[in-house]
């Protein structure tokens, strides 16, 4: 894999694919969220990682200097092109899956990009820097609001329970390493995302016992979306929308 | 009409301190420690500018009316860099900015991480409504005694 690939490319692709497709999912509820509060908040969150995804694929189409725009990267790569995790594509489903999920990314990116901050990759560090503070305060009120809704009427927690069964098989790729990530920890451009499984848990765990949510059993992963080998069926779906104007109308600007 | 030759770093600086930020208009983009640095080399005026959250979608708007403002005193080589190291931080919010900012409605940043006050009626019972408010540097707030809901300017 590494004979064809810049694993550089391939690392940023995958930070800025996640900031991305989960923008993009979470922009979906613009105009439609349950309370002007929630609408404002999802909006926010979105634009937050949709600038985000700016930083990381400037910098990847940098690196991959074949004169691919950002634009190019965002708008014109085929799903199997992209190489966000499986957790982030997968529809909203309703407003408690979305927070949860919403959840279980920040749990990551917080100490994920706490330590990125440390890259021997001086842009990488600055886009960490940036990036944390915005994550940080995702993380508090993805949290606030998973345990708000668990510990909330008979339906919220069931329907937050729901969302976290749905999710936790899609919840461990992000901790799966593989070449790219042995690449990297290599020349020390950013540690082993197995590393910080434990702080992980340990911030998803206390947020369930507070919520009154059962984290479900097994360690079972589903896969392939780092690596762009597997994606689900409503990458594809998601893509046809969000591109739609660079593909019907190429090169389109406002 | 300012004659190009005769501009210095502080003319520039004055002039950027009147263009206002395109969502809070009360205070300048210098206010706002958006701008980060000016500097003129070999007839070119360069100006370095830093988002303030990643996704800001006033960047552009900020840009574009550097270009017209500097354009207005005869500036027409200009080189306008985005850089996002140091990231931006609400201690960059100058004085005048946040005096501004509390007599226009907006609470301005506490490190203590909430309004040390209601901006109308100055009561200092103020609730959280949400995190979030209608710019991406702004939460909703609340005062408990006049009943008023208020903007906050997020600290980070
Ligand atoms: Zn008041």
């Amino acid at each position: 894999m590494l004979d064809t690939v810049n694993p550089l490319f391939e690392f940023l692709l995958r930070q800025g694919d996640n900031t991305l497709i989960l923008g993009h999912r979470t922009s979906e509820w613009c105009g439609v969220g349950p309370a002007l509060e929630e609408d404002i908040a999802l909006a926010n969150t979105a634009l937050d990682l949709i600038g985000q995804t700016q930083l990381w694929l400037d910098y990847a189409a940098e690196v991959e200097g074949k004169g691919r725009s950002t634009n190019d990267l965002a708008f014109l790569r085929d799903a199997y092109a992209f190489r966000n995790i499986l957790m982030l594509e997968v529809p909203n489903e309703d407003f408690g899956r979305t927070l949860m999920r919403q959840f279980l990314f920040d749990a990551f990116q917080v100490p994920w990009l706490t330590l990125l901050q440390d890259s021997t990759d001086q842009r990488v560090s600055d886009i960490a820097v940036k990036s944390l503070k915005e994550a940080l305060y995702h993380l508090e009120r993805s949290r606030g609001t998973v345990i708000s809704l668990g510990d909330g009427t008979e339906e919220s927690n069931r329907r937050m329970q729901q969302a976290l069964s749905f999710l936790w098989p899609y919840s461990g790729e992000v901790f799966c390493d593989d070449e790219i990530d042995y690449a990297m920890a290599k020349v020390k451009v950013a540690p082993l995302p197995s590393e910080i499984r434990s702080i992980w848990l340990e911030t998803v765990e206390g947020a369930f016992n507070l919520a009154y949510l059962i984290k479900p059993e097994g360690d079972f992963a589903h896969s392939g979306g780092r690596a762009g080998v597997r994606h689900t069926e409503h990458l594809g779906h998601m893509l046809a929308t969000m591109q739609v104007l660079q593909r019907s109308y190429p090169g389109a600007k406002w | 009409m300012v004659v190009y030759c005769d501009t210095n770093t502080k003319q520039i600086w004055d002039w950027l301190d009147t263009i206002p930020d395109p969502e809070i208009p009360v205070i300048s983009i210098v206010d706002l420690g958006v701008v980060r640095d000016v500097d003129i080399e070999r007839g070119a005026v360069k100006v370095t500018i830093t988002p303030t959250y990643s996704g800001c979608p006033a960047m552009g708007v900020i840009a574009m009316d550097i270009d017209t403002e500097l354009a207005k005193h005869g500036i027409k080589n200009l080189e306008l860099k985005t850089q996002i190291s140091p990231a931006w931080t609400t201690d960059w919010l100058s004085e005048k900015g946040r005096s501004r900012l509390e007599r226009y409605g907006i609470a301005p940043p506490q490190a203590a991480g909430g309004p040390s006050r209601c901006p109308r009626c100055r009561s200092e019972k103020v609730e959280k409504i949400s995190q979030f408010g209608s710019t991406a540097c702004k939460a909703q707030w609340r005062c408990k005694e006049c009943l008023e809901p208020f903007d906050y300017f997020k600290c980070i």
